[in-house]
């Protein structure tokens, strides 16, 4: 009944993946192929690992002592979980940005040069053009071409969300993560991050985590659906939408859960 | 499958009205059918077509009101999965619930001009007669269908669909017999035919209503799927 679709590349691959926050089993038996280019959002009610799942694939928890992974999961074929692997070149690759703004204490300009300067050492003209780049892949150059020097920290709460977005992209990484990107913004806001979710759509591969089932539903093309530190269900998104195959994920989109 | 509450049970409450608005105006369309096949089937009423018209105004209006509800549901509560596709049913149920309607009403005034007729007397088009009362039978199987959200009543409802459709030809190949005849019976066998087309458009109607509640149960659209496709999907189901 369905029209054929053109092959899609599991990029980011979860096997036999578990997570503990020390004695605590937050993610269990996780398989889940992320597919290149789209965009796949991450739902469930609180707690049920969405969050973890998605700092999994920076190895964001490294950070943490006692936080520790097993099993499987890799990203364009290599595996990411092994003690050798570079974590700044893995967070090149995989850039994040969080459910607050969190715009460094300095300029536009190099809010977003910052990053760039750690990874490339790239002559000014060049910074200039990658920096105009992110800020309009970004949809906010408009907004702040006249003040660039003016403090990250001045701009709205939703410009910052974008500053964030616009510095997460400016290393051009192949990966986005994003954590709750618009849980701290007004409705007009929002829509603006949802907008720009879409346009980065293809060029990157995005994994959003959302409280908001309908943000889900809106922007991404595959979702899946997490309680209690297991995958539910994962399907595309107008799927999930429509006719879930699993009940326990009817119940819960359709706010009959509790 | 759609007994368990929601968690805002104002959602539960708006989901109920529009589900039992839908039963209140199938039970008035129903009603109407059977004034219509009354006034094929029985001797001149004057009354009859004033009470059909009367109806016909209400059951619009319902139509407007339901369709109202299902537009507020989307724009308030975002239905997702089986409230979603629940709310697109019934927005379809009830068009053609109201063409249902529509046609009762022609019947109804056909009927009030083979009145009295000599030409083409009521033992001529008995099979239409008959016809709608297998319309009939089908409408309310439709309906039960709806009311309980039951597919293989649903599907009962396409066999009963076809035996209206046989029924359909039988009529039109009497009629021109007897319009070969006599060509004087021509006006009246032409009356007659809009009847038996109205009837078979009813047969039509309710089993659109019938595909509408397989794809709220099963998620499928079946609306051109055949029904040996349609019973294997029932089957794969369970």
């Amino acid at each position: 009944m369905q029209k054929q679709e053109t092959a899609l590349t599991a990029q980011i691959c979860f096997r036999d993946f578990a997570f503990y926050y020390g004695g605590f089993h937050a993610l269990k038996n996780i398989h889940l192929d992320i597919y290149q280019g789209v965009v796949t959002a991450f739902i469930g009610p609180s707690g049920c690992g969405k969050s973890t799942l998605l700092r999994t694939i920076n190895r964001m928890y490294s950070l943490y002592p006692g936080q520790r992974a097993e099993g499987h999961l890799s990203i364009d074929g290599e595996d990411i979980l092994g003690k050798d692997v570079d974590l700044n070149d893995l967070r090149k690759r995989v850039g994040m940005v969080f459910q607050k703004p969190t715009p460094f204490p300095m300029s536009i300009y190099d809010n977003i040069a910052y990053g760039v300067r750690l990874h490339e050492h790239l002559p000014r003209s060049e910074m200039e053009a990658r920096v105009e780049w992110a800020l309009r892949k970004a949809a906010l150059w408009d907004e702040v071409k006249d003040k660039l020097k003016q403090d990250g920290t001045s701009l709205s709460g939703g410009q910052q969300q974008r500053l964030c977005i616009a510095r997460g992209i400016a290393v051009r990484p192949r990966i986005l993560l994003l954590d709750e990107p618009t849980s701290a913004l007004d409705p007009i806001s929002t829509l603006h991050i949802e907008e720009l979710i879409s346009e980065l759509r293809g060029e990157f591969t995005i994994v959003i985590v959302t409280h908001n089932m309908q943000q889900a539903a809106r922007v991404s093309d595959y979702t899946a659906y997490m309680y209690l530190g297991e995958l539910v269900e994962y399907n595309k998104t107008d799927i999930i939408f429509f006719k879930p195959a699993k009940k326990e994920t009817e119940d819960y989109i359709t706010g009959r859960f509790g | 499958m759609t007994t368990q509450q929601h968690m805002s049970k104002q959602f539960d409450i708006e989901m109920e009205a529009v589900r039992s608005g839908v039963l209140a105006m199938g039970g008035r369309v129903e009603a109407q059918l059977v004034r219509a096949i009354a006034a094929l089937s029985e001797d001149e009423n004057p009354e009859l077509l004033d009470t059909i018209k009367r109806h016909e105004k209400e059951i619009n209006q319902m139509q407007i009101d339901i369709d109202h509800q299902c537009a507020q549901i989307i724009a308030k509560r975002q239905p997702a999965a089986v409230d979603l596709r629940m709310v697109l049913t019934i927005s379809k149920v009830v068009n053609d619930l109201e063409r249902i309607g529509d046609e009762a009403k022609k019947i109804a005034r056909k009927a009030a001009r083979l009145q009295g007729n000599e030409r083409l007397t009521r033992i001529q088009y008995f099979d239409a007669i008959h016809a709608g009362e297998l319309a009939q039978a089908i409408l309310h199987r439709a309906l039960n269908a709806f009311a309980r959200l039951d597919v293989d009543e649903a599907v009962a409802v396409y066999d009963a669909d076809d035996r209206i459709d046989v029924a359909f030809d039988v009529i039109t190949r009497q009629l021109v017999g007897f319009m070969m005849e006599d060509p004087r019976t021509i006006s009246s066998a032409l009356e007659v035919m809009f009847v038996a087309k109205s009837i078979e458009r009813i047969g039509d109607h309710a089993k659109n209503i019938a595909e509408a509640i397989v794809q709220v149960v099963m998620g499928k659209d079946v609306r051109h799927a055949s029904l040996e496709e349609i019973r294997a999907e029932i089957a794969e189901r369970k």
